[in-house]
């Protein structure tokens, strides 16, 4: 193993903006993510105050119905392939090389690529707003034949800003596979990773599997609107189905590449607060597993009303049942590790703890949405949206907050305002509430999604709704303030500043140098810090 | 171990010219598409540009392999990448065979009145389907579109002849069958060190490669003049998306087995240490495997 180092840069950062076009470390390239990831937030989040507006009262008020059509897309795409993805990728980097003993990721350069692709993705997909025919309209899960017979042509650009994303996430998830098996302490077992590597190791298997299939879905677009092929017109021989099959092959598993690393940093922030290790540690590796690949088969639960033979609902029904099992051993370990614990509130705990009750009521009204007689009369209604709200915005977005408030410290060395905090948290956690909970009543009323207008019984819900909406939308510029006020003026950390902690991130001093392990640690650290000790 | 044992490397410009080459690319290419003057022009910068630093990242990368900058964990690191890359590139073929796996077994049938309920015990053609396209017959391969002019307005090219499974094609599987022999023969030679045989073995890879490519031209032109389009219903998309998708991959194949062959007579790589050639190698073995569910189920049943 001997050979001569490469580089100049062992002991900080270079200077100057080029450093964040040019860096090779894991450190940066997750800050520029999660920044980007919040540009985006509220990006996407003031298309959804739009929306809303629009929503206030029944009548269209502020814009026409295909303008209005073009925010839904778009809120949908920035949020899930701009916002949520992003951030866990940013979070992944920031902790991954620290959590399993390693200097940086394994495939530097390439992490570099997979951040860099973004910007440009996004802006390609946010400039069809000044096109011709204005942006995509179709919805985030771009159906044909509307994304391809009665789509404008930003649709095309549309198009390439996806597989620009698909790069992206393919190159990240292959860093993060190498990254955990071939750069972690030589001591640490696979057993003994903590349980954000875990699900991060498992959700770069779903991004693996599930992105290149949303490449061949939109490839297949792209030559149906431009080439004359006719894999979605039935005139030709094709199927527009098929486009719903191919593109919830990849859609189902997507769901879970934004919840598992969720599970896992809740997996982390319970036990902290509770005092105690993490209940069922093996149990909760197996339960993402299966998750993971239970969300591979079940993907035509989002299709019950499109057309299909009764035995297909019938299995797809059933095996979308099962998944609840695996979710349900997740719940009871988070629920027992807080069994008898000395418990405290501080900030990560809310946001984790409303995690838990919150992302429970999105996974219940999902299991009623999985039920394929009942789906009839849910199906497309506000109910599903206010169902994968819950999971994604107080499921995914509550873990990504929860963990920039839990290793903040980390990162940048400095305690946030408490106080403040546990204020911005209530905020957000009551008007999230009053935003999404009435949609469920909509819904099984009957109010259908993407729609800018509505009947008269529909309008107090819609009010109540929305005001929550721009409630909920003010608490973000609060905590903007409390995150940047935490970076420049807030008081040092320690090293481990919440007293339970375990991991090997908090061996290192606060903030994180900036290539994290020049030796790897030891077998006795790595059991000290392991979350089943 | 001292920070020594790790390999960071510098920061790279590479991945941002990467970037701007891609999205250039793009941009150029759907501009052209509709109809723009400088859509062309602008995607041939754009491929100017990927091509530049496709070369400038690979040759840094080269340059410090030579240099002995890379220990083993480095050389492990870039087999997993490799592995799953593959693995992804598997993943995009499978969205193609499953279109055509669903529109032979279950659409294509449907459309021609098959039920699809199982439950229902029906043994007749729906009537529905009959309303539609009259006379209407559902057949694999699909010769006849149901529809003659598609939602978008293209006139499907049907009552094509297909291209016959034992000619071309099967040629082409010995070909590629073929080249994945003598590359591993190519290794053999390389592990043992036997310099004059791994570059004999190399050049005939590259050669059956080369010739698999020169047919498959030559089939398509023969398809087109027979009227199998790309514009000839389901059964044209599937065939030249699957088949063209694959050609593609055969020429990036052919050309990293080229400056492979050039790598070796620099003295690149040496018996223990080539983990350039193997990913080459396995890339070109998965070219191989896709082809042949190719010739199985779109060329044969």
């Amino acid at each position: 193993m001997s050979y001569t180092a490469a580089h100049d840069d062992h002991h900080g950062p270079e200077k100057g903006l080029l450093r964040w076009v040019k860096t090779t470390n894991h450190k940066d390239i997750g800050s520029l993510y999660m920044w980007f990831a919040f540009a985006m937030l509220l990006i996407g989040g003031a298309f959804a105050m739009g929306i809303r507006a629009e929503l206030l009262q029944p009548g269209l008020q502020l814009m026409d119905p295909q303008f209005f059509n073009q925010l839904t897309t778009m809120h949908g795409l920035i949020m899930v392939f701009g916002a949520i993805m992003p951030a866990f990728v940013g979070l992944g980097n920031w902790l991954i090389p620290m959590m399993v003993g390693a200097p940086d990721m394994a495939l530097p350069r390439m992490n570099n690529w997979s951040f860099w692709i973004l910007p440009f993705a996004g802006g390609i997909l946010l400039s069809t707003f000044f096109m011709e025919g204005g942006a995509p309209a179709f919805g985030w899960t771009f159906y044909a034949p509307l994304s391809t017979t009665f789509a404008p042509d930003s649709t095309d650009f549309f198009i390439f800003a996806v597989h620009l994303l698909g790069f992206s996430s393919i190159m990240g998830a292959i860093n993060i596979i190498a990254t955990v098996l071939n750069m972690r302490a030589p001591e640490m077992r696979l057993m003994d990773m903590p349980l954000f590597v875990w699900t991060w190791l498992i959700t770069s298997f779903l991004l693996i599997g599930a992105m290149p299939v949303l490449a061949g879905a939109v490839t297949m677009m792209l030559t149906d609107r431009n080439f004359g092929t006719a894999f979605f017109d039935a005139t030709g021989g094709g199927d527009p189905v098929m486009f719903q099959h191919i593109f919830w092959f990849f859609g189902h598993p997507e769901v879970y590449i934004m919840i598992l690393p969720a599970f896992g940093v809740v997996s982390h922030i319970i036990p902290t607060f509770a005092r105690k290790p993490l209940f069922g540690y093996s149990s909760m590796v197996y339960a993402t597993a299966s998750i993971a690949f239970l969300s591979y088969i079940v993907w035509a639960h989002h299709m019950f009303l499109t057309g299909m033979p009764v035995a297909g609902e019938l299995y797809f029904m059933y095996a979308t049942m099962l998944i609840a099992v695996p979710t349900g051993v997740k719940v009871f370990n988070w629920v027992a590790t807080m069994w008898k614990g000395s418990m405290t509130f501080e900030t990560p705990m809310l946001w984790a703890l409303s995690f838990v009750f919150l992302f429970t009521i999105g996974g219940f009204s999902g299991l009623m949405l999985g039920i394929a007689p009942a789906d009839i009369q849910y199906h497309d209604t506000y109910f599903v949206v206010a169902h994968f709200h819950y999971v994604l915005v107080t499921g995914a977005l509550w873990s990504i907050i929860a963990a920039t408030f839990y290793w903040l410290p980390k990162w940048c060395g400095n305690m946030y305002n408490e106080k403040l905090a546990k204020f911005h948290f209530w905020w957000a956690m009551i008007s999230v509430n009053v935003l999404f909970f009435p949609q469920h009543f909509l819904g099984l009323a009957g109010m259908p999604r993407r729609i800018p207008d509505y009947s008269l019984q529909f309008a107090d819900f819609n009010y109540i709704s929305s005001i929550g909406a721009f409630s909920f939308g003010l608490s973000f510029i609060l905590l903007t303030y409390i995150v940047i006020d935490c970076i420049r003026n807030g008081t040092p950390s320690e090293a481990r500043p919440w007293d339970s902690a375990k991991g090997l991130e908090w061996t290192l001093p606060s903030p994180a140098p900036y290539h994290s392990f020049n030796t790897p640690p030891a077998r006795a650290v790595i059991l000290e810090e392991s979350q089943h000790s | 171990m001292s920070n020594q044992d790790y390999y960071v490397p510098h920061g790279t410009y590479w991945p941002i010219i990467g970037s701007i080459g891609v999205s250039t690319l793009f941009v150029g290419f759907a501009n052209q598409m509709h109809g723009v003057e400088w859509g062309g022009s602008v995607m041939g910068l754009g491929m100017a540009i990927i091509v530049f630093m496709l070369f400038g990242w690979l040759g840094t990368v080269v340059n410090e392999s030579v240099n002995g900058m890379y220990n083993k964990q480095v050389d492990k690191s870039f087999r997993w990448g490799m592995s799953w890359f593959i693995f992804s590139e598997v993943m995009f073929f499978a969205a193609f065979f499953g279109a055509l796996f669903y529109a032979r077994i279950l659409s294509v049938p449907w459309l021609g009145g098959a039920d699809n309920n199982m439950f229902s015990g029906a043994t007749e053609a729906l009537e529905t389907s009959k309303y539609i396209w009259e006379g209407f017959q559902a057949t694999w391969p699909l010769i006849n579109t149901p529809g003659a002019v598609g939602q978008s307005g293209v006139e499907f090219s049907s009552g094509f002849k297909l291209v016959d499974t034992w000619g071309l094609p099967a040629l082409n599987t010995g070909l590629l069958l073929t080249s994945g022999v003598t590359l591993t023969y190519a290794h053999h030679a390389l592990r043992k060190g036997h310099r004059n045989a791994l570059v004999f073995w190399m050049l005939a890879t590259i050669a059956l490669g080369a010739a698999f490519l020169g047919f498959q031209i030559a089939e398509y032109g023969h398809a087109y003049h027979d009227g199998l389009k790309l514009t000839s219903g389901i059964y044209g998309s599937t065939f030249y998306l699957l088949t063209g998708f694959h050609g593609f991959h055969v020429t990036i194949g052919v050309i990293m087995l080229t400056v492979i062959l050039y790598r070796i007579q620099k003295g690149h790589f040496d018996s223990d240490n080539h983990f350039a050639f193997e990913g080459v190698a396995w890339y070109w073995h998965f070219v191989d495997v896709v082809w042949l569910g190719l010739f199985v189920f779109v060329y044969w049943i």
